[in-house]
């Protein structure tokens, strides 16, 4: 048998050529067709073109590591530089290589994952809870020592959390506000009561539009801010470093936040409120036939100002709880890259969902109270 | 443990890096100034310099992640900045890179790190590259079962040796290492500079070693460039290096560290 690799006559192989990367998957299909050689063959290795690492290993794999390792007292008028590689791979590859991860057994792996992910779950919940604690805990120290408090961290988040939000909550509520209109118009319309699309608007957007969607909004766009840059911090050591400082990472970076949110979430709530209005009424006088002065007018006769203070009410508990969600989920980032995104999607959807959760209570709550 | 110069090196005299008149700046910053560097066939330079001087700019500039201001760099035979971008892409696969922190991919284990360039450059599949990438964490002193770890649940040696796996997957002609014993324990640090030259003499690569490590100048290295005043200020054997009249180059050489590092390499070989 010939091939540019490989000669094989009368009990004598020989093995040639260049056995590198770029032919591996040549050199490994020849061998293959040739089978193993058999001992008493005489076998030279004479001047190879190039030989690297992965030719090597086939040639190691091919006279076993013990006859590999000899390889210059049999083959001596190979370079040195080949005779060196060939015997180092070798000495790699006589540790045993194959690492089987340990097989899958399907039924017992569901269930193990279940388990798991209960686990998981209430873990999580535990450890909000005792976050949520140990930041109020700071919180209420904190709270008569105004020396302590991180004035321009505050601020500085009030503006990237707060005060850059706005346009994107303004926009968004303008356009809710405005598809409630159309809503309420086409409902009402068959009972001839139009004019209470004017109620309609006020009532979602004082108790429960406004507040909300800046609040989702938030939990998208600030929650998700607080992990990244937690995370960065934790995964350089940042956070270990203020430890070993003695200082305090929820004093420094978590309530500095959720101050921020504190203060930024109830105006932006208050925007959002405004925004919603304008968008009813702009639907109200451009395709209802109702004036400007008759849409106030409405506002100011049927709707309390109790609706607007049930709908703020809501807004600091939200700040609260996205910002302590984006925190916590930000310390909880270990080395990877892959953590970084995991934690980050995580902190978004438990916050929108916590945001919701509360909502629905609040709701319940506030209904059964009668207010 | 002072290597004798490579064998390939008298057959092939054309070098395999020759930088000529490279500057580099940031903005106002001038960094590199009319730097000449000349890398030879199957040696190992060390290039020194202290903080600041642009040792790790200059590696940046010639594995191609820094586009220079001005001069050239021709890298085994070709003109680097007048490739195109797929001429560049195949000069730069005979390169390994080994970077300061490691770098390796955090979301893949140390097998599949190895294995990407295997699978990507040369096509193999899936579970060839990985058997080969299990061959190459053993070849920089691996054990087996390191092979299936992530990156983060490793130790600084272990990371070092991983990056130099992968920097090694491909068989580069040229391997560069940014400060590769930084971080490491002296006994850790002395097994990878033996690890590099016990390499290199298999392997046949040359390497272009950023380091500030005196030992491995001492244990590792054939030549030494001294990067200082934006420029090289001198290559050669690192005797007639630590002779040059500089004061920056006295102080580094003949300090008490430099000394010590001497004097340790010293009596290893006495006692050979």
């Amino acid at each position: 048998m010939q091939s540019e690799w490989i000669t094989q006559e009368s009990g004598h192989v020989s093995l040639h050529g260049e056995w590198t990367l770029r032919y591996y998957r040549d050199i490994k299909g020849t061998l293959r067709q040739l089978g193993s050689i058999s001992s008493s063959n005489r076998l030279t290795l004479s001047g190879f073109k190039r030989l690297d690492t992965a030719g090597a290993t086939l040639i190691v794999e091919l006279i076993g590591v013990k006859k590999a390792k000899q390889v210059s007292e049999w083959a001596a008028d190979l370079p040195k530089e080949q005779l060196a590689l060939l015997v180092r791979i070798a000495e790699a590859m006589e540790e045993p290589l194959d690492v089987a991860p340990a097989s899958p057994h399907r039924v017992t792996d569901a269930l193990a994952t279940v388990g798991q992910q209960v686990a998981a779950l209430w873990e999580q919940q535990r450890q909000l809870l005792g976050f949520v604690g140990l930041v109020l805990a700071t919180l209420f120290s904190l709270l008569f020592r105004p020396h302590r408090w991180r004035i321009t961290a505050t601020v500085a988040h009030v503006q990237q959390s707060g005060l850059n939000a706005v346009p994107i909550v303004a926009l968004l509520t303008f356009m809710v506000g405005a598809v409630v209109a159309f809503l309420g118009a086409t409902v009402l319309k068959d009972f001839g009561a139009t004019i209470y699309t004017i109620d309609l608007v006020a009532f979602s957007f004082l108790r429960e539009f406004g507040v909300l969607l800046a609040a989702i909004l938030l939990a998208g766009r600030t929650a998700s801010a607080f992990t990244a840059q937690l995370g960065a911090m934790k995964s350089n050591e940042e956070i270990d470093a203020l430890q070993a400082q003695g200082l305090d990472p929820i004093e420094l970076l978590v309530l500095p936040r959720v101050m921020a949110m504190l203060i930024s979430l109830p105006l932006l709530a208050f925007v959002g409120m405004l925004s919603g209005l304008v968008g009813g009424a702009m639907v109200a006088t451009l395709s209802l036939d109702i004036s400007i002065t008759q849409f106030i007018a409405t506002l100011q006769k049927d709707v309390s100002v109790t609706h607007f203070l049930v709908g703020l009410s809501k807004a600091p508990v939200f700040a609260f709880v996205i910002a302590v969600i984006g925190c916590l989920e930000g310390f909880k980032v270990s080395g990877s890259a892959q953590s970084v995104g995991a934690h980050t999607t995580s902190s978004v959807v438990q916050s929108i969902f916590m945001v919701i959760l509360i909502d629905a209570l609040a709701a319940l709550f506030f209904m059964e109270m009668g207010w | 443990m002072v290597t004798t110069t490579h064998s390939q090196s008298e057959q092939h005299d054309q070098p395999v890096i020759q930088v000529q008149g490279l500057v580099n700046s940031f903005g106002p910053v001038v960094v590199h100034e009319a730097l000449d560097l000349t890398l030879k066939r199957g040696e190992i330079l060390g290039v020194v310099g202290g903080s600041g001087t642009g040792k790790s700019v200059l590696l940046r500039s010639i594995v191609g992640l820094k586009r220079p201001n001005g001069g050239t760099i021709d890298v085994l035979g070709s003109r680097l900045n007048e490739l195109n971008e797929q001429q560049r892409s195949q000069v730069e696969r005979r390169f390994g890179v080994l970077f300061q922190r490691g770098a390796l991919f955090s979301s893949l284990n140390l097998q599949e790190n190895v294995a990407l360039p295997l699978i990507e450059h040369a096509k193999l599949p899936r579970e060839d590259a990985e058997y080969l990438a299990r061959i190459k964490l053993s070849l920089v002193g691996l054990p087996a079962k390191a092979a299936l770890q992530f990156p983060e649940s490793l130790s600084g040696g272990m990371v070092k040796r991983a990056a130099l796996a992968r920097a090694l997957a491909l068989d580069p002609d040229i391997l560069f290492l940014d400060e590769p014993t930084a971080g490491l324990d002296p006994i850790g640090a002395a097994a990878f500079d033996q690890l590099l030259v016990t390499l290199r003499d298999a392997l046949g690569f040359s390497v272009f070693l950023v380091t500030h490590d005196l030992d491995t100048l001492y244990a590792a290295c054939d030549r030494v460039a001294v990067l200082s005043q934006k420029r090289v200020l001198v290559t050669d054997t690192l005797e007639n290096v630590a002779k040059t009249d500089d004061a920056w180059v006295q102080e580094y050489f003949n300090g008490p560290r430099g000394r010590a590092a001497k004097h340790s390499v010293a009596s290893t070989i006495s006692k050979e």
